[in-house]
């Protein structure tokens, strides 16, 4: 049984499935913060914890999480706001991420903040290595917002860090966090006059970022126009979208089993941000970006042009039985329970998707 | 002391009570003293610059009030979301 956690732009939207050949399907078990743009949903695998974040238009950004009956009472979690006094505010939170030591978590979120919990995410510290960086002042931030999106802990060593920040670029850690440096060589941003570029001070609009659980210093880049690999934990970069419809986009996920693996959802570009040729699909590596494989067997293929956020894109299991599910701002979700052999459509009216987890 | 009036997931933030006796002179400082009194609600109103939030409007005897609107002793003072729509 998978369940799924979507957050929309009205509520949380809780599923529960089997997607295996003769299961059932899925079905909406609950809604919760009706009305609410719910912007990430998650839950917690080793807490069982779950996790919701809100923008409220009015009352700003707020992390609430439950251990019980999500139709119920939900939780405030603490310390989730900036230091008080200062010239900025809480924009948003973007991601919430497990850690490697247990209890820890760590949450990203608008302008470029990194939080970290101890507690299992009762309450939260902000991260003062990241928001004391001396170039802050020159980060600027992409469409979305200054978003510390992606957050990549390294399987089994709590100290190395990767997190990615639009359009801040990549920040690396290897103190847990203390202290954190630049890891953007190679990367092309293609918006910019050529003369223009500086690794260490041009604007980079990192889109999203997963790191290989098979081969941690292997990592995979949906960028601004761009699809890039990374084999020396984020230190560099090369490009690996040739043979993609687009190299724009912003969901990517991996196979947990394979670090040659990498999916991403392609848009036309950043002035079109529909799936390219009206068709609906997913495009597969499993030989490190050299070659890609469109996986779209029972995804609309007529006239369907839909746009998938950058955590509306899931997975769960791994190798043959890797289960990878999105959903878009027209409300359709899509899963396929074969590593994106085939696919079926879960739902088509919910409110536009924000994110997508799957546990 | 005036009253500050709240509704919605704020009074339900203060234990259901809606109506809040408060001293302060400008409609910030009523404020400030509003979260400080009631924890459960800090940073709902005002954001961590210690500014009202953008889309929160602020009545004081039923005219629109700013943050360093005066507060006159027995004021009322109405905490209301903004309106969206068209």
């Amino acid at each position: 049984m998978t369940e799924l956690t979507v957050g929309t732009k009205k509520g949380l939207f809780l599923l529960e499935g089997d997607h295996s050949p003769g299961g059932d399907g899925f079905e909406i078990r609950a809604r919760a913060f009706p009305g609410e743009p719910v912007d990430y949903a998650l839950r917690e695998p080793r807490s069982g914890r779950l996790f919701v974040a809100t923008t409220s238009p009015f009352y700003g950004p707020k992390l609430f999480y439950t251990d019980s009956d999500p139709t119920s009472e939900w939780q405030q979690a603490a310390g989730v706001e900036l230091p008080a006094g200062g010239e900025q505010a809480l924009a948003r939170i973007w991601v919430i991420a497990p850690g490697e030591a247990p209890g820890t978590l760590y949450m990203g979120a608008d302008p470029g903040v990194l939080f970290e919990s101890r507690d299992n995410g009762s309450s939260w510290q902000i991260n003062a290595g990241l928001w004391n960086e001396p170039s802050r002042q020159e980060w600027q931030p992409g469409g979305g917002g200054l978003c510390l999106h992606s957050i990549c802990t390294w399987p089994g060593d709590p100290q190395r860090l990767a997190v990615a920040i639009s359009a801040a670029g990549i920040w690396l850690s290897d103190d847990g966090g203390a202290s954190w440096r630049r890891g953007n060589r190679g990367l092309n941003p293609r918006y910019l006059p050529e003369a223009d570029i500086d690794p260490e001070t041009s604007a980079l609009c990192v889109h999203h970022v997963e790191r290989s659980h098979a081969r941690p210093e292997r990592m995979f880049m949906q960028f601004h126009g761009g699809v890039y690999r990374s084999d020396d934990a984020g230190e560099s970069w090369q490009a690996i979208g040739a043979g993609l419809p687009s190299d724009f986009g912003f969901p990517l996920k991996l196979d947990p089993a394979d670090p040659d693996s990498a999916y991403v959802i392609p848009l036309v570009a950043d002035m079109d941000r529909v799936m390219p040729e009206g068709r609906v699909r997913v495009y597969e590596t499993r030989d490190g970006g050299a070659s890609w494989t469109p996986r779209g067997e029972g995804l609309p293929a007529h006239h369907a042009y839909l746009t998938v956020l950058r955590q509306a894109f899931t997975s769960r299991h791994s190798g043959a039985g890797l289960e990878l599910y999105f959903g878009a701002t027209s409300g359709e979700l899509f899963g396929s329970p074969d590593a994106g052999a085939s696919w079926q459509t879960i739902t088509h009216r919910l409110p536009p998707v924000f994110s997508v987890a799957a546990s | 002391m005036a009253v500050v009036r709240v509704r919605g997931p704020l009074r339900a933030l203060c234990g259901g009570r809606g109506e809040h006796e408060l001293e302060g002179q400008t409609v910030l400082e009523l404020l400030r003293g509003f979260e400080s009194r009631n924890p459960d609600a800090r940073g709902w109103i005002l954001d961590e610059r210690g500014h009202i939030r953008p889309h929160i409007n602020v009545f004081v005897d039923a005219e629109r009030g700013a943050e360093l609107t005066p507060v006159p002793a027995g004021a009322r003072v109405e905490v209301i979301p903004a309106i969206t729509g068209g």
